[in-house]
């Protein structure tokens, strides 16, 4: 209850952009052309991109054909059923039966890596977990002051080393450190990078590699940061993180903006890379698991 | 993403008309079809892409097609040319105070980028003569005055912080430590806040009337979807923006932002940042940014690194070499000794169009420098008739050749393949004068050899 409350007021903290037209739109009134074309604009002005709200509509179109609708609420309805199976996911997030549980963050710049890292950590330290934060960005001035900040603030450890060090000089120490210590869970931060910059890539799949020399099959999770505000580019994004090293999940930031985020259908329709988790603020708890039938819903009713 | 090249798409859709004449009602909506769905790839927002294509309609319908034109390049060729019109015909700086210190604002989203272009806008102004004060006033982030103080003094700016003052307070104090100590201008970094987010809004309304700024720049992420609108319009209903700086159009988004920021706001892109490092700040260029929206690639600026990567002079040499076809070995290995000075093959291979398309194999081939090396190797291992004429190398000599340079024959052998292409795509391209590269060249996508 309270976390879809909590989902929804980050949702639905503006009453502009798709959800306010979404409503109206489905209202009330006829199935028509009208309708369709409409509802293709909004899936579009949501950043779920052309080639998958066409796709949306066009089997939207012909399944209400098929069953023989005639209000815009059934249609709705359907609507509502096609994003929950198209964003749910079977697998639950990894189980964490093997310790410590590795989680690495990665993602472009600016999309919120050491925000979410500070979050997750302080999920995981609720759950009664032994947490330890490693600031995997040596590169960003003052990116290790940042989630040092953090982990005092979720009262968790922090591995870090000094600035410029070696990427995977220090997760092989924090690997080491994990295992001396007991760690349940190790979330790693890492410096944001553009995805087309090779050099930096090839980096991260060191960073994976190395982690995965310390601890057999981590990091177990490795989720990628997305901004909600980040449009199509967001698909490269994943496809060419998800070639350095394999993605598990996304965990979707600054959902309290006005932003819907609606890219994350086509990486999951494209990629098979689920949501794992919503950032909905700036504060230390503004971190939810996602909900795939949460997120149609909020995404269709305000 | 699917997207080759808009050309490409419009030379397909309208194939069936040939020749010259008029673009017919018919011609333009399938164009205009096109059109629209590259915008919207682009991250255009879509009722700026529904204004555009009507007023591209409007203009379109009954225009001559111009006889070395075909109709499809006709239609690139108008909305190009709208589209800049749109984003500014010319490139704008920002505006400087008559007397004391000049005052410019940094505003922005969360993770937009605001603290690094500061910094970078603080050297580039200092490049430009100038004396400039950064304010570290973005008190809410952790590690963020830090931040901009690491990077300050990286560069050898001066950067103004307080911890027990309110953001407010610390820009007047800045502000008054600029006119005391002769600094101009005086650069705050504010935090990065939610436009929707009133109380974080009126505090940038507040610093504003207390610096009064010469310029309020909005930082915004070339990356961003639909939402740029609604971000830039309500920092510009608080602030009253007077600029736009892009980020991060390092990658490889087609950044239709832009458009929409400046199309809802109405402010000049003054900047563009295309890197992390300090220096990676630029002046923006309207009619490259509308290529680069459209999916045409950066031609333009890729022929301005290569003009300043070259010897004129040797340019020259080089291309009376390729007219006559007279391009040997000895030149191809100059060539990729000035295409490494011109930068990383990523950034340069990003600015070709459908350059971001190009397999990652090929781009990790390609991208290693010990391939570089090689190549040296290979060239310098062979005799000085060899270079001129390769067609001798008969089998012992490319044995010999691999065994100086310390590769195998397969390499040596990948290698005049290579050059075998190079030399063929050249005999395509004839002269190669500057406007006849960049048509040919963005025709010939793939081409090039590496």
């Amino acid at each position: 209850m309270s976390l879809i409350k909590q989902y929804k007021s980050g949702l639905a903290r503006s009453k502009s952009g798709i959800i306010s037209s979404l409503t109206s739109l489905f209202s009330s009134g006829e199935l028509n052309e009208e309708f369709y074309e409409e509802l293709e604009e909004i899936l579009i002005s949501g950043d779920v991109g052309v080639e998958s709200a066409m796709k949306l509509v066009a089997e939207l179109k012909e399944e209400a054909k098929k069953l023989k609708y005639k209000e815009r609420e059934q249609a709705k309805e359907l609507l509502v059923e096609k994003l929950t199976e198209i964003m749910s996911s079977d697998e639950t997030a990894a189980g964490l039966n093997q310790n410590p549980h590795v989680i690495l963050l990665v993602g472009v710049n600016g999309s919120g890596k050491t925000t979410s890292a500070a979050k997750l950590a302080n999920i995981y330290r609720q759950e009664g977990k032994k947490v330890l934060l490693v600031a995997g960005d040596t590169f960003r001035a003052a990116a290790i002051e940042q989630l040092e900040i953090w982990s005092e603030r979720a009262g968790v450890d922090l591995i870090k080393q000094q600035a410029g060090s070696d990427p995977s000089a220090l997760f092989f120490d924090a690997m080491n450190s994990a295992q001396a210590r007991g760690i349940d869970i190790v979330i790693g931060d890492t410096a944001g990078r553009l995805h087309n910059k090779f050099n930096l890539m090839e980096e991260l799949n060191k960073v994976h590699r190395t982690i995965g020399r310390c601890i057999e099959s981590a990091p177990h999770q490795v989720l990628l940061v997305i901004d909600a505000t980040t449009g199509q580019n967001a698909v490269a994004q994943a496809k060419s993180f998800n070639e350095a090293l394999p993605i598990n999940g996304v965990i979707l930031t600054k959902l309290d903006g006005t932003a819907r985020g609606g890219i994350v259908i086509s990486i999951r329709d494209t990629l098979g890379i689920p949501v794992r988790y919503l950032g909905t603020g700036e504060k230390i708890e503004d971190l939810v698991p996602f909900c795939a039938a949460d997120f149609a819903r909020a995404l269709l009713e305000a | 993403m699917m997207f080759s090249s808009l050309a490409d798409k419009l030379q397909n859709t309208l194939k069936h008309l040939r020749g010259k004449g008029k673009l017919s009602e018919k011609d333009v909506d399938a164009a205009l079809r096109e059109i629209k769905l590259a915008l919207l790839e682009a991250d255009v927002n879509f009722k700026v892409v529904k204004e555009f294509v009507a007023a591209l309609r409007e203009r379109a319908v009954g225009e001559e097609v111009m006889g070395s034109l075909t109709p499809g390049q006709q239609v690139v060729k108008i909305v190009n040319e709208e589209m800049t019109r749109l984003m500014g015909e010319t490139q704008s700086g920002l505006a400087f105070s008559g007397k004391g210190p000049t005052g410019i604002m940094v505003v922005g989203l969360q993770g937009s980028g605001k603290t690094t272009t500061v910094v970078k806008l603080a050297s580039h102004l200092r490049k430009g003569g100038r004396n400039p004060l950064v304010v570290a006033a973005d008190i809410y982030r952790p590690g963020a005055v830090r931040q901009l103080q690491v990077l300050s003094e990286s560069v050898g700016e001066k950067c103004y912080s307080n911890e027990e003052a309110n953001p407010v307070e610390i820009c007047r104090e800045g502000l008054q430590l600029a006119e005391r100590e002769n600094h101009d201008p005086v650069i705050f970094d504010t935090a990065g806040r939610l436009h929707i987010d009133e109380e974080m809004m009126s505090e940038i309304t507040a610093i504003k009337k207390e610096v009064n700024p010469h310029e309020v720049l909005l930082v915004v992420d070339a990356m961003t979807g639909q939402d740029a609108v609604n971000a830039a319009s309500s920092f510009n209903d608080a602030v009253g923006l007077s600029g736009v700086i892009l980020t991060k159009l390092d990658g490889d988004t087609r950044g239709g932002a832009a458009l929409s920021v400046r199309a809802v706001t109405g402010c000049p892109v003054k900047y563009v940042g295309v890197g992390e490092k300090i220096d990676a700040l630029e002046p923006f260029y309207p009619d490259r940014m509308a290529s680069r929206i459209l999916g045409m690639g950066d031609m333009l600026s890729l022929i301005e690194k290569a003009e300043a990567a070259v010897d004129q002079e040797k340019a020259r040499e080089m291309e009376q070499k390729m007219r006559r076809q007279q391009f040997t070995l000895d030149d191809f290995k100059e060539q990729l000794g000035q295409l490494r000075s011109m930068g990383s093959l990523d950034e340069i291979l990003n600015m070709i169009p459908g350059g971001g398309n190009i397999p990652k194999e090929v781009k990790q081939m390609s991208l290693n420098e010990d391939n570089f090396k090689q190549v040296d190797a290979i060239i310098g291992s062979m005799t000085k008739k060899e270079k001129q004429d390769p067609s001798v190398l008969n089998s012992s000599r490319r044995r010999r050749i691999a065994m100086g340079s310390g590769t195998t024959v397969q390499d040596v052998n990948r290698l005049l393949n290579q050059f075998g292409q190079m030399q063929k795509m050249f005999k395509k391209m004839g002269s190669f004068d500057k406007k006849g590269g960049i048509k040919k060249l963005t025709k010939g996508r793939g081409g090039f050899p590496f």
